[in-house]
C-alpha cells in the first residue's frame, strides 16, 4: 500500500498540498501516482513568476511509460520550483514528499482552497484507480 | 531467427580505401562542384565507413533478419493494425508507368494514375459515407491536422470566431490533443464512464458556445464501440460544433457502420493501416480525409475530378476551390501508398470489405475469450471487443510482481511481437492486442499458447520474466538510464 501522510491535502488528479508559512502552498505528487508512473525520466517545471488558473496544466512529469500534465489546484502564481528536479527526476520516485517536491504557490485567492481530499478520501480513490 | 545473433555497426566493417568504385559518382578528385560558395566547401572528408559492395549487402540483410516483421511474425500490436499487406498491391503500384511518372507531367501524360486517384477518392467516400474525400495528407497525424483546420475553417467563414475548444475523451490517441493544439485550439478532456463510453453528463457539461468540435475514434482505444454515438452527435451539433472521427480503428467496422451515418463531420483514413500498405517504419503514409456537405468548400487541395471531355481526369486547386485550407504537401500525397490501397479496395471489392470488419472483430473476440480462459483478465469484460481489446496485469502485478512489460519481453522470446503496452492509460498494467484480420485461428491458438506458458512461469518462476527476453540479439534494454542519460554518439568498438 503507498505512503499517503495523513496532513496533507490531495486532489483527484493525484498532486498533493502542503501548508506553507504566509499561505504559499507546496505541489508534489502522491507515492501512489509515483508508482503509477514508474521511474521518471523527466519533469518540465513552469517558469517562476507564472499565473496559473485553477485547474490549468503547468508541469509534466515524464516516465518510461508515460507523460502526465500536473495541474494547479488552485488559481495561483508560481512562487518557487524544485529545480533539483531537472537533473534529478527520481527524487521524486524516492521521496515524493519531500526532495520530490514540484513547485511552489502563492494563491490568488485568500482562506483554504475548495474541491481537496483529505488523506482518508484520497487514499479510497488511490485503492479504486 | 537469424543465424547471426549480433551484428556489428557498418562502420566497425570499415577499411581505408576500400569501396565499390564502378558506383562511384562521375566527380573528379579535389573538384568541387561548381556554385558553391568558397566559404563552405568541405576542408575534411566526411566520416563515411569504406565497405566493399558484398560487405555492405550482408550487413543489411543480417540487420534485417534481426527484425520482428510481418513477413517473419505474428504482430498484434494494439491500435496500429499490422496486418499482412498483399504482395499484389503493391507489385501494381511499383508499374514502370506509375513509378517513372513525374508528379510535374502534364494530366494528360497521367490520365491512369489520375483514373486510380479519382475512383479512390469515390471509393473512400462510398465507404466511409462522406460526401468529399482529399488524398494528400501524408499521415494519419497530417489527416488529423487537415481535419482540425477545415473544422476552425468553418466556424471562421461563418463570423463564429470564439470556438476554439477541442474536446477529446480521455480515452483518445495523444495525436488528438496533439492536432487540437497545432491548430490553435485548446483541449479540452471529457471523461470516459466505468463501460468504456464517454461520459454523456460530462460532454453535455463541457460543450457550449466555444466549442469548435469533437475528436473522437470509434470504436475507442478501449476496443469497444461507442453505443451512443448518436446522442453523442446531438450533443456536439447542438452545442454547434463539429464532430471529427479519428480514423485509426477503420478496419473494425469496414463494410458494417459508416462514419458519414453516425453523423462525423470530417474523417481522416490511415489508408498504409487499413488499406494495406506496409507501415510502422515511420513512413511513408497516407491519411486521406473525407468531409460532410457542411466541410466541402474546405478540402485541402489537390482534388482530382472527371469531367465530360477529354482529358477526364484533372487536378482542382486553389483557384477551383477558393476556400481550401491549402495545400499540405507540394504535389497530390503519397503516389505509392495510394496505389497500393487503390489495388487493395479493387481486390476486396463490397463483399471483401465486409468481411475485413468481420474478420477483424472475429479473430480479436476470439482471442480475447480464449485468453480469459486461460486465466487473463479483460479491462472490460462485459463489453464485446471491437477489432482490439486489452487486458489488465494487475492482479498478476500485484500477486506475482510481473508487470505487462515482462510479459510483453517473454512474448518475444516464444516468438510474438509484442502487443502494445501501457497504452490506453486508464488501465494500468494493460496489453493492447489487435489480431487484425488477417491471421487464422493457428496462429491465434499459437499465441494464447504461449501466453498461458507465460502466466504459468509468473507463477511458478517470476524471475525468468524480470529477465526476458532471453533468446535475443539484445536483452533487456535499460529504457529509465537510455532516457536519462542520452548517448547517441557512435564509439568505435572497444574504444
Amino acid at each position: 500500500m503507498s505512503n499517503i501522510p495523513a496532513d496533507l491535502k490531495y486532489t483527484r488528479s493525484h498532486e498533493w498540498l502542503k501548508a506553507l508559512p504566509e499561505g504559499i502552498v507546496e505541489i508534489g505528487i502522491s507515492d501512489h501516482a509515483q508508482e503509477s508512473l514508474g521511474d521518471l525520466v523527466f519533469v518540465e517545471l513552469p517558469e517562476v513568476g507564472r499565473s496559473l488558473a485553477a485547474g490549468e496544466a503547468c508541469a509534466v512529469v515524464e516516465s518510461v511509460k508515460a507523460a502526465s500534465d500536473i495541474y494547479a489546484p488552485v488559481a495561483a502564481t508560481v512562487v518557487a520550483i524544485n529545480a533539483q528536479l531537472a537533473e534529478a527526476p527520481e527524487l521524486i520516485n524516492q521521496d515524493p514528499y519531500g526532495r520530490g517536491w514540484i513547485m511552489r504557490l502563492k494563491p490568488t485567492a485568500q482562506g483554504a482552497p475548495s474541491g481537496l481530499l483529505s488523506a482518508h478520501d484520497y487514499q479510497a480513490l488511490a485503492a479504486a484507480g | 531467427m537469424s543465424l547471426a545473433l549480433r551484428e556489428k555497426l557498418i562502420f566497425d566493417y570499415s577499411r581505408p580505401g576500400r569501396g565499390a568504385r564502378g558506383q562511384w559518382p562521375p566527380v573528379p578528385a579535389g573538384a568541387a562542384p561548381e556554385g558553391i560558395p568558397a566559404g563552405l566547401e568541405r576542408r575534411t572528408r566526411p566520416q563515411l565507413p569504406e565497405v566493399s559492395e558484398l560487405d555492405t549487402v550482408r550487413h543489411y540483410t543480417r540487420l534485417s533478419q534481426l527484425n520482428f516483421s510481418i513477413d517473419t511474425h505474428f504482430y498484434p500490436l494494439g491500435s496500429c493494425t499490422m496486418k499482412y499487406n498483399p504482395r499484389a498491391c503493391n507489385a501494381a503500384a511499383l508499374l514502370p508507368e506509375f513509378a517513372g511518372r513525374h508528379p510535374l507531367a502534364p494530366v494528360t501524360h497521367g490520365q491512369g494514375f489520375l483514373a486510380c486517384m479519382y475512383e479512390l477518392q469515390e471509393m473512400l467516400k462510398a465507404v466511409t459515407g462522406m460526401r468529399g474525400v482529399a488524398l494528400s495528407p501524408l499521415a494519419g497525424a497530417h489527416g488529423e491536422f487537415a481535419g482540425v483546420a477545415m473544422i476552425r475553417a468553418y466556424h471562421r467563414a461563418r463570423g463564429d470566431l470564439a470556438r476554439d475548444e477541442i474536446i477529446v475523451p480521455q480515452a483518445a490517441h495523444g495525436t488528438n490533443p496533439a492536432t487540437a493544439t497545432m491548430c490553435g485550439c485548446v483541449a479540452r478532456e471529457v471523461a470516459v464512464g466505468a463501460d468504456g463510453d464517454v461520459d454523456l453528463e460530462a460532454l453535455r457539461a463541457v460543450v457550449g458556445a466555444k466549442t469548435a468540435g469533437i475528436m473522437l475514434t470509434n470504436p475507442s482505444t478501449l476496443g469497444v464501440f461507442e453505443r451512443r454515438i448518436e446522442e453523442v452527435a446531438r450533443i456536439v451539433h447542438q452545442a454547434g460544433g463539429l464532430l471529427y472521427y479519428d480514423g485509426a480503428n477503420l478496419n473494425a467496422i469496414l463494410g458494417k457502420v459508416r462514419p458519414g451515418d453516425m453523423g462525423f463531420d470530417a474523417i481522416h483514413m490511415n489508408l498504409h493501416k487499413t488499406f494495406a500498405t506496409p507501415h510502422g517504419g515511420g513512413g511513408p503514409g497516407a491519411g486521406a480525409v473525407g468531409v460532410s456537405a457542411r466541410l466541402l468548400p474546405f478540402l485541402p487541395v489537390p482534388i482530382v475530378e472527371r469531367g465530360a471531355e477529354q482529358p477526364l481526369y484533372r487536378w482542382l486547386g486553389e483557384r477551383e476551390l477558393p476556400q481550401s485550407i491549402g495545400r499540405l504537401t507540394g504535389f497530390g500525397g503519397n503516389a505509392g501508398v495510394l496505389l497500393r490501397a487503390y489495388v487493395y479496395m479493387r481486390m476486396l471489392g463490397r463483399e471483401g470489405m465486409r468481411r475485413v470488419g468481420e474478420y477483424a472483430t472475429l479473430n480479436a473476440n476470439y482471442l480475447s475469450a480464449r485468453l480469459q480462459q486461460v486465466g487473463f483478465e479483460a479491462a472490460y469484460p462485459q463489453r464485446r471487443a471491437s477489432h482490439e481489446f486489452i487486458l489488465t496485469l494487475k492482479r498478476a502485478e500485484q500477486d506475482y510482481g510481473v508487470t505487462a512489460m515482462d510479459v510483453a519481453k517473454r512474448l518475444l522470446d516464444l516468438g510474438f511481437h509484442a502487443p502494445t503496452t501501457y497504452f490506453p492509460l486508464l488501465i494500468s498494467e494493460c496489453l493492447l492486442i489487435e489480431p487484425t484480420e488477417t491471421e487464422s485461428k493457428q496462429t491465434l491458438d499459437a499465441f494464447v499458447a504461449a501466453m498461458a506458458q507465460i502466466l504459468r512461469e509468473a507463477q511458478e518462476d517470476p524471475e525468468q520474466l524480470h529477465g526476458a527476453p532471453h533468446r535475443l540479439p539484445v536483452r533487456r534494454l535499460d529504457d529509465v538510464r537510455a532516457a536519462r542519460e542520452l548517448n547517441l554518439i557512435y564509439q568505435e568498438a572497444g574504444g
